[in-house]
């Protein structure tokens, strides 16, 4: 999960990590009430999980409270690269006398966690990576060992940092590993870190990505869950425990294992070029596709306005096609009147004759087979095409 | 031959006694592979019967190998419990070890994989992997056994389904070793490992490669090819229409910016020599031509 990043900002601060004065505005009179509290001159900065809202005009300086609630309303609403600002952060404006750049992320190359760290900072890392390499180090860290003392200042002296702020940063160093390892985090990054004019060192703005995965071990990180980008479909399939991804096409798709499902993605969109037709979602049922499984699956799809036609592919492992050609059948008992769109069904595998044998005995009218992936994808997308 | 499995390899089921770990302890005895215990904390001194034989079960694994020989272990321990179960295994220097469980913390995977690599004796597979086979000698994971038999096609693929439907494609040439090494950010075993120990392997004479979107494995993996193996190689790459920024379901798999994308792994691979296929069915078809062409 991507954090805004006024959330970044409070977990930043919640672990010691020093940053300035914020606050979250959902409506102008809330960021004038903001502003007001910090003391009147404040940055406005749309919340939106998207890089380049600078150049959006997302992100304005204001001279007073009430500059601020202006400032919120004009950036309130906007749409930055298709996402549309729901929220700004209101925070405390710093004499900047210089930027600079640290971050801590998971290393899947080195399968490690690796810490970036440069006296270059304010601008896209990879630029700093392509024109001056030099000024950026770029350190692996063991993840039973850490980062003591002695390798945060190894690595902020290899970043190029001016003498007169290794300390503050070597700590920032320590807090940010500290936060990264206690959060589960994958990505910690602050660009800005910057010094202000009297002289001190704080993150100005920063990404975080939380590991899902470690969801268990951190029940708080729900709060953290933005329900308003959900899609509406996203959040039906995912309160039903599916793992289902939104996209804009017309030919709805099951399947069991993400990588088959990703293939028949590529599959559809390939024998869709000819009908003007791509898939409209990704949705992986897993190993054990019980009926209430694929009922659910299929209601998430049928309840997609934009589909037209059903591609259900599975390949029977553990699964038996059997088992997955009754859930299909006992499915579309359930979903009743619900179940309007043709759907193509493609079984492979583990019992496919008995799965098979079911399907054509229910004869039903919406369910067609088709026996191999490439020709139930051309059939599926023809019918979305009609 | 085959590579890391053979019909001699003796297997742990860490977490046997729990309702996946025993599920599957029957698939793999069914097919052949040889079971010799179980380990379950707290559990040790029990046995269990599953599919006709009665199998110990032990608390530790360096217990469980003191008492059956055992070199290798397959854990379904859920994701809280998994790091512990692993880093057992290691403590215990398995030679082998396959991680099947699935949504694993990635602090966690760091850590034991960080750990495995320290001491240097134990390979791990996974974890969220189907596991491997060599079809006719030994099972480790959940592959299913009925797929195809024994062959000379090695197959290393990031997915479970893909790498059943790409083993019944090809079921009429059948496979020496077929490994899923799983789709997270990290894992044990990567295509390399694979590419490497199916070159050096003389019972394996083509290689089936199959990646999917995320990071840059299939990238490294093709420069590695075109450095060390000199076999037949037939790549497939799933997750072309995938779009920037959306997880499609394995936690690795998301292209960012103008990385992970599959594009970017196809011509890495057609640059050394790889035949890519569109679709799994065109990939078995390159990789038939090419069998069929030395016939």
């Amino acid at each position: 999960m991507d954090l805004f990043e006024y959330q970044a900002r409070d977990l930043f601060e919640s672990h010691g990590v020093p940053v300035l004065g914020g606050a979250v505005a959902f409506t102008p009179e809330e960021a004038e009430a903001a502003a007001a509290s910090m003391g009147g001159r404040v940055v406005v900065k749309a919340q939106v999980k998207v890089g380049g809202r600078g150049k959006a005009g997302g992100v304005k300086l204001a001279e007073s409270a009430v500059d601020a609630r202006e400032k919120a309303a004009a950036i309130l609403g906007m749409d930055i690269k298709g996402h549309t600002v729901h929220k700004v952060m209101i925070a405390q404006a710093a004499p900047i006398e210089a930027e600079y750049y640290l971050a801590i992320l998971l290393d899947r190359a080195n399968r490690n966690f690796l810490v970036m760290a440069s006296v270059a900072g304010g601008m896209e890392i990879e630029e700093v990576a392509h024109k001056t390499p030099e000024k950026l180090a770029r350190i692996g860290i063991d993840p039973n060992i850490g980062i003591s003392k002695d390798k945060a200042r190894e690595i902020i002296l290899a970043g190029r940092f001016p003498a007169d702020v290794v300390d503050q940063v070597v700590k920032v160093l320590l807090k940010l590993w500290a936060a990264f390892v206690a959060e589960d985090a994958t990505l910690m990054e602050i660009n800005p870190l910057v010094k202000t004019s009297d002289g001190k060192v704080v993150a100005l703005d920063g990404k975080v990505t939380l590991d899902d995965s470690a969801d268990f071990r951190h029940p708080n990180h729900e709060d953290l869950i933005d329900h308003a980008a959900a899609n509406p479909l996203e959040a039906a399939a995912k309160a039903k425990n599916l793992n289902y991804v939104k996209l804009d096409g017309q030919v709805g798709i099951i399947g069991n294992g993400a990588g088959l499902v990703m293939s028949t993605l590529d599959v559809v969109a390939y024998a869709g070029e000819k009908f003007g037709v791509k898939p409209a979602n990704f949705l992986d049922i897993g190993g054990g596709a019980s009926a209430q499984v694929m009922a659910d699956g299929l209601g998430v799809i049928l309840g997609d306005p934009d589909v037209r036609s059903v591609f259900v592919n599975v390949f029977g492992g553990i699964t038996a096609c059997d088992a997955v050609a009754n859930g299909i059948v006992q499915a579309l008992t359930m979903l009743g009147a619900q179940a309007t769109k043709p759907i193509v069904v493609r079984l492979d595998g583990n019992n496919v004759i008995e799965g098979r044998r079911i399907l054509n005995e229910a004869a039903h009218p919406l369910i067609q087979q088709v026996e191999t992936m490439d020709g139930a994808a051309a059939r599926a997308a023809e019918l979305a095409a009609k | 031959m085959a590579i890391f499995i053979n019909e001699k390899t003796k297997v742990l089921v860490q977490g046997m006694t729990g309702s996946e770990g025993t599920k599957h302890t029957a698939r793999m005895i069914k097919s052949g592979t040889k079971i010799v215990g179980g380990v379950t904390p707290g559990k040790g001194g029990q046995s269990v019967e599953i599919e006709g034989i009665s199998l110990p079960v032990f608390n530790s694994v360096s217990e469980a190998v003191a008492a059956t020989g055992a070199n290798a272990s397959v854990v379904f321990v859920p994701p809280k419990f998994a790091k512990a179960a692993v880093i057992d295994a290691i403590d215990a220097k398995l030679p082998l070890v396959v991680v099947i469980t699935e949504g694993i913390p990635v602090h966690d995977s760091a850590a034991f994989y960080a750990y495995a690599v320290e001491k240097g004796t134990t390979r791990l597979v996974g974890p969220n992997c189907p596991g491997l086979i060599s079809p006719g000698k030994s099972n480790i994971g959940i592959i299913p056994a009925d797929i195809t038999g024994p062959g000379r096609i090695g197959l290393v693929s990031k997915s479970g389904t893909l790498t059943y439907q790409m083993m019944y494609e090809l079921r009429d040439f059948g496979f020496s070793t077929a490994v899923g090494i799983g789709g997270d950010p990290i894992i044990g075993t990567t295509h390399i490992d694979c590419l490497r120990a199916f070159q050096d392997d003389p019972d394996t004479d083509t290689i089936v490669m199959i990646g999917e979107i995320g990071g840059d494995a299939e990238e490294r993996a093709a420069a590695f090819i075109g450095e060390y193996v000199t076999k037949p190689v037939v790549g497939y790459v799933a997750g072309f229409t995938a779009p920037e920024g959306k997880t499609m379901g394995h936690a690795g798999a998301i292209v960012s910016g103008s990385s992970g994308t599959a594009a970017a792994k196809q011509s890495a691979l057609e640059a050394v020599g790889v035949k890519v296929g569109k679709t799994p069915s065109e990939t078995a078809q390159l990789m038939r031509d090419i069998l069929n062409n030395k016939k």
